[in-house]
């Protein structure tokens, strides 16, 4: 971009600010207004953060890469029919739709532990981080009886009927967090023991910020597999179970 | 009491007054998500023909939370001033809007009647309201408030410094405080959203706040929007300028934030006992959002933004500096688009004005509501012309620790251009004075021998 050759942009002469911050400081300035080029950078990462939402899961590819692990994969979707009303009614993108409840229920086994592997509000997010992340986490899981889904549509609750479907003790879901202008392929895992209908937040645990900038995938996998052990142990999930991310990342 | 209207023949009728207010509500999503909009458009605007006919007084006769089982509701009745009420008690709803566009209707008579109102009344008679309608009454009023300087005043315009950090980094946030400052930002108050709510994190981020306020000798105010029992906790071991809380409209909403009206009333009088500010005694920030009842399962089928203007009940009781609506924050589920964000936007600020609160608003939007910078810039504009109070500054509108868009030190720049606004006078003369504006109010260049470019 070579829109500042003919016009002088004032430029803020504080720009060594910035390695305190990755906040949009000095930018300079045209009158009142911020540079072209920093307009157009932002406009690039709201795009980015727009386009994660709108994305889907690589369904194939991650369900090929599961199998060669030797697990089978189920595919749900919520009761939300398109992302636009994914978007409005969080309600509907918490409940199974009828065939896959159905499915679900022709289950014969029962689990240890079900990971859900669900797109979120950026598809991408899990597109990158969640095959990563589980073959990290695999190896340290044997003796557990584990279950893969994959769920379109899907708000965190949505773990619950899966869960109770496939009567497993402890669910995991892998989804896809709120893109932000910095972050718009974050991905989120939130844990639960006992799954039941009508749980709210302060029964789960969550590990966030699972992204390029953020967590990778070996400090995921550490808090994750803390958390497991942690509510195998205890029997129970969310609130009474803390975590200090700060030692268990310095182990 | 059921009301109804009749329209082509066709009767619809409504079995109470907050079924009224909920489907004469202009369409938003977070209504819907609630079962409470209307099903039609044709119901909307029946609702809004029996709303019009509705007599203020049936608002003081039908509680639409019941008193025995919220604190909210019994704050709204009890401090009805049945003085300031005379004036308009004969109106119906309709009535009230015609009035408040009369010329006659000016400044001094808001202010009047101000205390006559309770929420619910001044909810119904908005959302009969156009935007134009929104925005010509809320000109009309002022709200002036104090701690270090003045805020509020005609044809001044203020901005919360917001320099968030995703860590709580000290240094970071100095950067962003530095950076906001030399873009003429900080008047309404120098205010950090905190990664981390605990006692040592806030406090050290106060400490640090207050010591650049005082190195530089600026005249505002400082604020870390903490829980309220941080801030408590923080009384006598750090700076406290303000004492910040979000508050919604049902006891229910605020037992979900962790508060209830005696622990603001404890905490306000906590903060006036420090006695910092130098010229005036509001003493408390606080945040609003329509959504936030749904949002906590706490709404009583009340719709939201009937809430929302129930939560600036508590705010006025506590005569506080400052009070913004987030409007954009809470996502698409409660407020879907740009216009409805808008709406919302001016509904809040009108609400907000009417009841004498010192309104500002965060004018932003989350990147899963379909909305982006050009909507952010119209609501800004727009409520600048209504008199907005305050709005946000972060750097390049980008809040790297909230992940959400609100507006930058350059909008606040560019809206108080188009509009002649102003800074709080005090942090004018110390903006002339720090070489940051000249006389005319334009920005000057800045050198990088600045002193506030010094101690970092």
């Amino acid at each position: 971009m070579n829109s500042e050759n003919n016009i002088p942009i004032k430029k803020d002469p504080w720009e060594d600010l910035k390695t305190f911050t990755n906040a949009r400081i000095a930018l300079g300035s045209t009158g009142n207004a911020i540079p072209l080029d920093e307009v157009l950078q932002f406009r690039f990462a709201h795009a980015k953060a727009k386009d994660a939402i709108e994305s889907e899961l690589n369904i194939d590819s991650i369900k090929e890469e599961i199998e060669s692990w030797g697990f089978s994969v189920w595919e749900v979707k919520s009761q939300v029919s398109h992302r636009d009303e994914y978007l409005q009614r969080p309600d509907l993108g918490r409940k199974l739709d009828e065939i896959s409840e159905k499915e679900l229920q022709e289950s014969p086994q029962e689990f240890d532990l079900v990971f859900v592997i669900a797109d979120g509000l950026s598809a991408n997010a899990i597109n990158k981080n969640a095959i990563p992340l589980l073959k990290e986490l695999l190896p340290k899981l044997e003796g557990y009886k584990i279950g893969f889904v994959l769920a379109k549509m899907a708000r965190v609750a949505l773990s619950d009927p899966i869960g109770i479907l496939l009567k497993a003790k402890f669910v995991a879901m892998c989804i896809g967090e709120r893109p932000g202008l910095s972050s718009p392929e974050s991905m989120g895992i939130y844990t639960t023991y006992a799954p039941q209908l009508g749980l709210t937040d302060e029964r789960r645990n969550c590990i966030s910020n699972i992204h390029s900038n953020g967590l990778n995938s070996k400090e995921g996998t550490a808090l994750l597999f803390y958390l497991i052990r942690q509510s195998f142990d205890k029997k129970i999930s969310g609130v009474d179970i803390k975590i200090n991310l700060k030692d268990l990342l310095e182990d | 009491m059921a009301y109804k209207h009749t329209i082509d023949h066709q009767i619809f009728s409504f079995p109470d007054l907050k079924s009224v207010l909920a489907k004469a509500s202009p369409f938003r999503t977070g209504d819907a998500l609630a079962g409470l909009a209307a099903e039609s458009n044709m119901e909307r605007v029946a609702a809004q023909c029996a709303l019009s006919e509705i007599p203020l007084k049936d608002f003081l006769n039908e509680a639409i939370i019941p008193y025995e089982q919220d604190e909210v509701t019994r704050l709204i009745v009890d401090t009805h001033d049945e003085v300031a009420f005379k004036e308009i008690s004969s109106f119906t709803v309709g009535d009230l809007r015609n009035w408040l566009l009369t010329h006659e209707v000016d400044t001094k008579k808001l202010s009047k009647i101000s205390k006559g109102l309770t929420p619910e009344m001044v909810t119904a008679v908005s959302k009969l309201m156009r935007n134009q309608d929104l925005i010509a009454v809320a000109q009309k009023c002022e709200v002036m408030t104090q701690f270090r300087n003045t805020l509020g005043k005609k044809g001044q315009l203020s901005v919360r410094l917001q320099p968030n950090h995703p860590t709580d980094n000290l240094k970071g946030i100095a950067a962003s405080i530095i950076d906001g400052l030399l873009y003429g930002s900080g008047d309404a108050v120098i205010g950090i959203n905190p990664v981390t709510d605990s006692v040592d994190i806030v406090g050290d981020q106060l400490k640090m706040m207050d010591e650049i306020r005082m190195r530089f000798d600026i005249p505002t105010q400082i604020c870390v929007l903490s829980h309220l029992t941080t801030s408590l906790e923080l009384l006598d071991k750090a700076p406290i300028d303000l004492v910040f809380q979000s508050i919604g409209g049902t006891e229910k909403t605020n037992t979900s934030f962790g508060i209830n009206l005696g622990m603001i009333q404890e905490a306000y009088e906590g903060a006036l006992e420090l006695n910092r500010g130098t010229l005036g005694k509001n003493v408390m920030y606080f945040e609003t959002g329509q959504g936030s009842s749904l949002s906590a399962n706490a709404h009583w089928n009340v719709d939201q933004q009937t809430c929302e203007a129930r939560a600036y009940a508590v705010a006025r009781h506590f005569n506080p500096l400052l009070v913004n609506s987030v409007v954009g924050f809470i996502g698409p589920e409660y407020l879907y688009d740009g216009k409805q964000i808008t709406r919302a936007g001016l509904e809040d600020h009108f609400c907000g004005k009417l009841m004498s609160l010192p309104m500002g608003m965060d004018v932003c939007y989350t990147n899963h509501a379909e909305a982006d910078q050009d909507d952010m810039d119209n609501l800004l504009t727009l409520l600048g012309v209504a008199g907005v109070n305050f709005i946000m500054g972060v750097p390049g509108s980008d809040d790297v620790m909230l992940n959400y868009q609100s507006t930058s030190f350059h909008d606040a720049l560019y809206v108080r251009k188009v509009l002649g606004k102003k800074p709080a006078p005090e942090f004018e003369a110390w903006l002339e004075k720090m070489g940051i504006m000249d006389a005319t109010g334009e920005r000057r260049s800045i050198e990088a021998s600045h002193k506030l470019l010094k101690p970092l």
